[in-house]
């Protein structure tokens, strides 16, 4: 034993334990969240439990969200005090608009029975508002017919439920892009008018114009509108389902309101399966519903790509020119290394500073300014001197500078004196060598650089939430109408969206399979980034691998 | 020594050299012959190398260094102030110790001091880049594999597209630094022959550990002895019949 200590064995074990630990640790983080996130979308199987209410039975339907193990103490005829360990079950019981809550708590001892029992025949209706519901379906109406449930009638649902969805996606698509840009350009023909009219040449032509203009679009507006009244009551007609709940009450419920219908307890496998991807699908590319606690995380998708992509920009250029001039150009000597340090302690600063200053330097000095210059005319609305994508990207920016800055000086440091002096001694210029030879070397470097800034700005919450991240942008930071790009829209954000729906929701236990779902993206999003440049990264050292020497 | 029958490519007057405070060159001054080869040899940290990249100004890239005295390439002052340093490096090429191509491929190392001249007129580059690897004696190993990246030949072939690379830009002198001190023996001796062929067109100044390659490429040699020039002289009267006390013992092994 002594012998083993004195050979240094312990350190071996003590560091591989670290090591294992570390492991497992990060292993179960990545594993917890993925399935929990996965677990969202998968059909749930509908419980039936029978409850002892006071003599009377009292039905309950839902899904199972949670089970837990609860202390209760109690005592028995001989007047002994026990202690015992109960079950209680979470279940998510839906048709909020009936039962107020759509979660509740059961405890086992309150069960008729001990067995979990599928409830049969039960199908789970997901609407755009209220949740879910949870019944047996009665019977069915369209175009004023009642038809009673079989299979044939099943078709006829889907059927309606198909064009009721390709209703709703023209509606959108005229909401949203046409009239969306007929707002647009109104709001810039205000603009115009009142710019026109603060500087004073706002002449009886040009009033003329404008009405023109303004007349021309307002048709075109109502145009649409008459379209939109007849896509609305067209909607209105598709008829409804009828459904017994749990309860006894009959809840009916409109196609036009449906997202999706489906009877967990009788799917097969495959049906599932092409459940959990169809569910997987419409969380990507739909919007959110019922303060972000239901359907989609589209916006927050875009938002984040456009503010990296945003960031990317800003951020390569200036940190890369920076750690050229720092390792090539510049002298040695005590500036420099009091640069250098600055720069690994600005990797340091946390990110919440970062967010301040940019509220105060970039949106309220910057774009104080720039809407005193150029947009007075739309004042006292800001257009800049607000938090937004242009200010959060920037803001991003001076975060990740030190990183890129960082690893393209690693880079730089790298490419073997030898060659620098091969390409001057052909007669290049040092800027010359820098572009075609040094430049090119170091991209593993600055690609490394690169992705580890948008890994983080991918994640990174606090300093976005003073700069220009919402809970819910009305618009897209990008669309159809120029320029574009809106530099000046506030946008969601994937890790916002995290925070915002795990811990402002008011329905937390709904949102919770939300948050393990987002962030399990997030992840894949980060992981996926990463991957990509350590690819690209190993291919480029690769071309380079011979000059090591 | 005798130099009146050779054109003169390079005059050194007076030609001192500091690292800060450190004199690494002594008042170096030597008239060097165009179209022949000039050895520079002599002991480790005897200022040859560093003498060597004074001649095409690669010690301007060390901030501490100093230079005194004349410099001139044909009558033109190397060290004027309106000299343009590209220009003049294009005239006075140079080949390192170890082989320092490019990581692109055969052709575009080749070309890559055309291109910097802004030549990029497709048939004229392969017509120059064709003349450079014969005249590196190269052409016939690489031909058929112009695309392929530099890096996946071998050492001596490395150092031989490195002079090609060198020689395509068709300078007046060009410089060897210890070019063969990482090559196998036969890869050093195909380059020996190469700068026997070199000569024809080319000023060549090589500085060398290896006496024996000094006394078979060269014409010329300097010996150079903590940071002086001690002796200079046909290289055959260097080594048959050296001058100075201090030569003598380098050529006969005592030291260095």
């Amino acid at each position: 034993m002594i012998n083993w200590f004195k050979k240094g064995e312990h350190w071996i074990w003590f560091s591989a334990s670290a090591v294992s630990i570390s492991v497992v640790l990060v292993v179960g983080l990545v594993l917890m969240i993925a399935y929990k996130g996965l677990a969202h979308f998968w059909p749930h199987a509908v419980y039936e439990f029978n409850l002892n209410n006071q003599g009377s039975v009292e039905q309950v339907v839902g899904e199972i969200y949670d089970t837990k193990y609860k202390e209760v103490s109690y005592q028995d005829e001989a007047g002994i005090a026990h202690k015992a360990q109960v079950k209680q079950y979470l279940i998510k019981v839906g048709n909020r608009d009936i039962y107020g809550i759509d979660f509740r708590w059961i405890s086992a001892n309150d069960l008729v029975s001990q067995t979990l029992k599928k409830a049969d025949n039960i199908f789970v209706l997901e609407r755009y508002e209220w949740g879910n519901v949870y019944g047996k379906l009665n019977y069915i109406q369209i175009n004023g017919h009642k038809y009673p449930v079989n299979a044939q009638n099943m078709t006829l649902v889907k059927k309606t439920l198909a064009k009721s969805q390709q209703l709703r996606g023209k509606i959108k698509h005229i909401e949203k892009m046409d009239i969306g840009s007929i707002n647009y350009d109104l709001e810039r023909l205000r603009l115009d008018k009142k710019k026109l009219r603060l500087t004073g040449s706002f002449t009886t032509d040009k009033q003329a114009e404008f009405a023109e203009q303004s007349q021309l679009l307002n048709k075109q507006f109502e145009q649409f509108q008459k379209q939109l009244t007849v896509l609305y009551s067209q909607r209105k007609a598709l008829g409804e389902v009828v459904l017994t709940i749990a309860g006894g009450q009959k809840v009916h419920v409109q196609i036009k309101n449906i997202v999706k219908l489906w009877q967990p307890n009788e799917m097969s496998l495959l049906e599932e399966l092409s459940f959990f991807f169809q569910s997987m699908g419409h969380f990507l590319i739909d919007d959110p519903r019922e303060a972000n606690t239901e359907g989609g995380i589209f916006p927050a998708i875009i938002g984040t790509i456009t503010m990296v992509i945003l960031m990317t920009i800003f951020v390569m250029p200036l940190g890369v020119v920076a750690a050229v001039y720092m390792s090539e150009y510049a002298k040695e000597g005590f500036l420099l290394r009091l640069v250098r340090i600055s720069i690994n302690n600005l990797a340091g600063v946390p990110s919440i500073v970062f967010g301040i200053f940019g509220l105060g330097f970039f949106v309220y000095i910057l774009g104080g300014s720039i809407d005193d210059l150029f947009y007075s005319y739309a004042q006292p609305s800001p257009t800049f001197g607000t938090p937004g994508l242009l200010w959060a990207s920037l803001t991003m920016a001076l975060l990740t500078l030190p990183v890129v800055i960082v690893s393209t000086q690693e880079g730089l440091s790298r490419v073997p004196m030898s060659l620098r002096e091969g390409g001057l001694a052909l007669g290049a210029t040092r800027s010359e060598t820098i572009m075609k030879i040094v430049l090119p070397m170091s991209l593993p470097a600055i690609m490394t650089g690169l992705i580890l800034a948008v890994a983080r700005a991918a994640g990174e919450v606090a300093p976005l939430m003073l700069v220009g991240v919402v809970k819910l942008a009305p618009e897209l930071p990008i669309d159809f109408n120029a320029p574009f790009v809106h530099l000046d829209r506030k946008f969601m954000h994937l890790g916002f969206q995290i925070y915002d729906v795990g811990f402002q929701s008011p329905n937390v236990e709904a949102s919770q399979p939300l948050v393990y779902a987002t962030a399990l993206l997030l992840i894949v999003i980060i992981v996926s980034l990463n991957v990509g440049a350590i690819i690209i990264r190993n291919r480029l050292r690769e071309k380079y691998k011979s000059l090591s020497h | 020594m005798n130099l009146e029958d050779e054109n003169i490519a390079i005059e050194v007057k007076d030609w001192a050299l500091f690292y800060g405070k450190k004199k690494a060159l002594n008042g170096i001054s030597m008239s060097l012959p165009e179209k022949k080869v000039t050895a520079f040899i002599g002991p480790s940290g005897c200022g040859k190398s560093t003498l060597l990249r004074c001649f095409n100004r690669m010690n301007d890239l060390i901030d501490s260094v100093s230079v005194t005295g004349d410099m001139t390439l044909y009558g033109d002052d190397m060290y004027a102030k309106e000299m343009d340093v590209s220009l003049l490096r294009r005239r006075v090429g140079m080949v390192f110790q170890k082989p320092n191509p490019f990581p692109k491929s055969i052709y575009e190392n080749v070309c890559y001091g055309l291109r910097l001249q802004g030549i990029r007129d497709k048939a004229m580059l392969d017509k120059e880049v064709q003349w450079a690897l014969k005249g590196a004696g190269l052409w016939e190993e690489v031909k058929d594999r112009l695309d392929e990246n530099a890096l996946g030949m071998s050492g001596g072939q490395q150092q031989r597209l490195c002079i090609a690379r060198a020689i395509a830009i068709r300078p007046e002198v060009l410089l060897l630094d210890e070019p063969t001190s990482a090559l196998d023996p036969i890869s050093t001796l195909a380059i020996e022959e190469l700068i026997f062929e070199l000569k024809k067109e080319f000023t060549i100044l090589i500085v060398t550990h290896n006496m024996q390659q000094a006394a078979r490429v060269s014409d010329y040699t300097a010996f150079m002895y903590m940071g002086d020039l001690i002796e200079y002289s046909d290289t055959d009267g260097l080594f048959t019949a050296p001058q100075q006390k201090r030569t003598e013992d380098y050529i006969s092994g005592r030291y260095g």
